[in-house]
């Protein structure tokens, strides 16, 4: 029951931030929402799936999977976010009506 | 409908919706940023299917795609960073 929780808590994570990934304008929002979708939803997900194995040699593959998610996702969003701002990518803004 | 069905079909779903972001993404990074979002879910796939099915070679192939996925991220964000590629 608590890995059901787990996994639906990750599925709407999921979700949202993929909806996010198709409607924010900017690329920095956009990484802001993908992100979170890698790191709430991927984490909450593969916790379900362990939660729900049990205490086995599999779980502890899923364990080292998501300390290795958790370390190089933001090292990825960072990594485009630098490469974006070195090159002259400018943040949006709100167009003020006139 | 099992729990794997409902797991593998929302996952399927939302990489198909940021596919959109690929095709269709005004700049280089956005589609970088929507194909480091179908890699991670990929990864979710296969690890969702070695549990539900028991097939625990499916967790090693995860690893390796995971790994591949973040060099080839780096990779691609160290190349448009460079000055003299000349592109929108």
């Amino acid at each position: 029951m608590i890995a059901y929780l787990f996994i639906i808590l990750g599925l709407v994570f999921i979700f949202f931030g993929t909806l996010g990934i198709i409607r924010f304008p900017d690329i920095y929002t956009r990484l802001q929402t993908s992100s979170k979708c890698d790191a709430a939803g991927a984490v909450a997900l593969l916790v379900g799936l362990m939660v729900r194995e049990g205490l086995d040699s599999l779980s502890l593959r899923i364990l080292i999977i998501l300390v290795f998610l958790l370390l190089t996702n933001p090292v990825a969003s960072h990594a485009i976010a630098r490469s974006a701002a070195i090159r002259g990518i400018k943040p949006w803004r709100k167009k003020k009506k006139c | 409908m099992t729990a794997v069905t409902i797991i593998i079909t929302v996952l399927g779903i939302t990489a198909s919706l940021a596919l959109y972001r690929v095709i269709f993404g005004p700049t280089p990074w956005d589609r970088l940023i929507a194909v480091n979002l179908i890699s991670s879910k990929v990864v979710m796939i296969m690890v969702a299917a070695a549990v539900f099915f028991e097939r625990r070679i499916y967790l090693d192939v995860a690893l390796v795609y995971a790994i591949i996925g973040f060099v080839s991220i780096i990779a691609i964000s160290k190349f448009l960073e460079s000055e003299d590629t000349d592109r929108k």
